[in-house]
């Protein structure tokens, strides 16, 4: 498919697929081997990239599975990470994260392209406390209406 | 009960269905305005029965994990397993034996005919006719007998276990299984002739509800949702796991993206169910039913692994981020239903409101595992 193309297109420095190391990984493409991980391309961005990668992967016909955010206690950051998949026939997976700071956890909303993150981000708010900027209705969902914790967040004590 | 919202143009009202009505399939409220007795806004509320299985996910171990797999969705839990086990099989990159495969594959496709029997009854039940969930149930606990014998639980099962299941299938499984095909296959005409042909049901179902394939896709509906709107999509073939390409099956696609066309998907997917199952077993080899040397203390390497399968619903994904110890780091849940109520609100808008329940129907939620 022309995804890798069209992601590689995003300006960025093609970081080469590495070995996990502990060091925080740099923006760019992995092609990542698909029996191993799941998925077969992973990007990572800026935050502010995210609506033009989901522009791209929706132009491409691709499908927004989930969002998830996972919170990096050590490193001061929240991921969130967009889980894209094609059903239009074989099948590819393409896994876009970006990283926000975790004392401004600031990200735009990706639901203006895609109908389904309305309840993704807002679930994800809800959970980690990251702010989808320009979301329609930040409200609680899952939790209570009164709940005031965040409670996937790595520091939350029940 | 409802309160008057004044507007320049018209008059609405808002109207609440549930948390406790028939028709939400459980504890799901939707929060309607309505004008006269049409829909303009209907908005899902949910949260009822969350019980944060993804942070169970972060603080126990992997193992420990499993009993959490029978409890999401209900009706289809084998597929949760079977989602769960190739999930960590992948991140430990364990070998599963040939025979635990194909046990896998007979228990989740037999999971699925009962599934899609309780969600011909319910759905039937919900248009107002009683009978044929007799019927549905009838079939439904000759299934749900043969998987107790094997997995000790008549809903919840936590069968899978990393490496292969829990035990092995004996041969009065193997000969029930046989002989409920044998009686299972010529109940689903005889269904079609009590059901089907129905004149007040195709009424109720042929054109509404219309869910255009791209709608299903910028929700990421999958299922019988999207297969009912003409997309030939399906894990089981478009990402094969398991044994899956060896076995030789169609995917019933409909066209017309109308609660009829959601509601003969399934029905044709439990035809191709029991091919399904009758080649698994004719196939099933001997052998051990679970891996040597499989790790008491799992910990899976670093890094973030991702698995999908055709549940019931439609696509179960999950997608586990590890930090090279005993409990996953974050445990995400990705559940059909979940995508494939979140479109409700755009595609009931205009809608009447018996019709509206219709249409939630013919999407079958199960709301444990819309809530997890």
């Amino acid at each position: 498919m022309e995804v890798q193309a069209e992601g590689a297109g995003e300006d960025k420095a093609k970081a080469k697929a590495k070995k996990e190391e502990d060091v925080p990984r740099k923006n760019g493409l992995i092609e990542t081997e698909y029996a191993k991980r799941g998925t077969h391309l992973d990007v990572q961005i800026n935050p502010d990239q995210v609506v033009k990668a989901a522009e791209i992967l929706d132009g491409e016909g691709m499908t927004l599975e989930m969002v998830t955010g996972v919170d990096w206690l050590k490193e001061k950051q929240f991921e969130v990470i967009y889980d894209y998949s094609y059903s239009g026939g074989q099948l590819f997976r393409v896994v876009v994260r970006a990283r926000v700071d975790r004392d401004h956890p600031d990200i735009p909303t990706v639901c203006r392209v895609y109908g389904g993150a309305n309840w993704h981000e807002r679930e994800t708010w809800e959970m980690l406390g990251i702010n989808f900027v320009g979301h329609p209705q930040l409200e609680h969902f899952l939790l209570p209406e009164d709940a005031d914790f965040y409670p996937l967040r790595k520091d939350f004590k029940p | 009960m409802s309160s008057l919202a004044q507007s320049q143009l018209r008059e609405t009202f808002e109207l609440n269905i549930g948390p406790q009505h028939p028709a939400t399939h459980g504890v799901l409220r939707i929060k309607v305005v309505m004008d006269g007795e049409y829909i303009d806004r209907a908005e899902p509320i949910l949260g009822y029965i969350h019980r944060m299985h993804e942070k169970m996910g972060e603080n126990r171990t992997w193992n420990q994990f499993w009993p959490n797999m029978g409890r999401l969705d209900y009706l289809s839990a084998m597929a949760y397993n079977h989602c769960y086990a190739g999930l960590v099989e992948r991140a430990m990159e364990i070998v599963v034996p040939e025979r635990a495969e194909y046990i896998r594959v007979i228990t989740a496709e037999l999971n699925r005919i009962q599934s899609h029997l309780l969600g011909f009854g319910a759905y039937i039940m919900d248009l107002g006719g009683f009978t044929p969930l007799m019927y549905a149930m009838d079939e439904r606990e000759q299934i749900l007998d043969l998987l107790e014998s094997v997995t000790g639980s008549r809903l919840t099962y936590c069968y899978f276990r990393f490496g292969g299941v829990y035990n092995d299938i004996d041969d009065d499984f193997i000969t029930g299984t046989r002989a409920f095909i044998k009686r299972f296959r010529p109940q689903i005409p005889m269904y079609h002739k009590l059901v089907t042909g129905n004149a007040i049901l195709m009424d109720r179902l042929i054109g509404v509800g219309p869910v255009s394939a791209d709608m299903c896709r910028k929700y990421g509906a999958t299922g019988p949702v999207l297969r009912g709107s003409g997309v030939n999509y399906d894990i089981r073939r478009n990402e094969p796991y398991s044994v899956y390409p060896e076995l030789d099956f169609d995917i019933p696609v409909y066209k017309e993206c109308d609660s009829m066309a959601r509601y003969m998907v399934r029905m044709d997917e439990m035809v191709q169910s029991c091919r399904i199952i009758e080649q698994a077993l004719n196939k099933l080899p001997e052998g051990p039913v679970m891996a040597e040397k499989v790790p008491k203390a799992l910990k899976p390497p670093k890094g973030d692994f991702h698995y999908a399968v055709e549940a019931a619903r439609g696509t179960f994904s999950m997608r586990a981020v590890s930090d090279g110890t005993n409990t996953a780091y974050r445990m995400r849940l990705r559940s059909p239903t979940y995508s494939n109520v979140s479109l409700f609100e755009e595609a009931s808008r205009g809608m009447l409101l018996s019709d509206a329940l219709a249409f939630l129907g013919s999407l079958d939620p199960v709301i444990p595992e819309m809530d997890r």
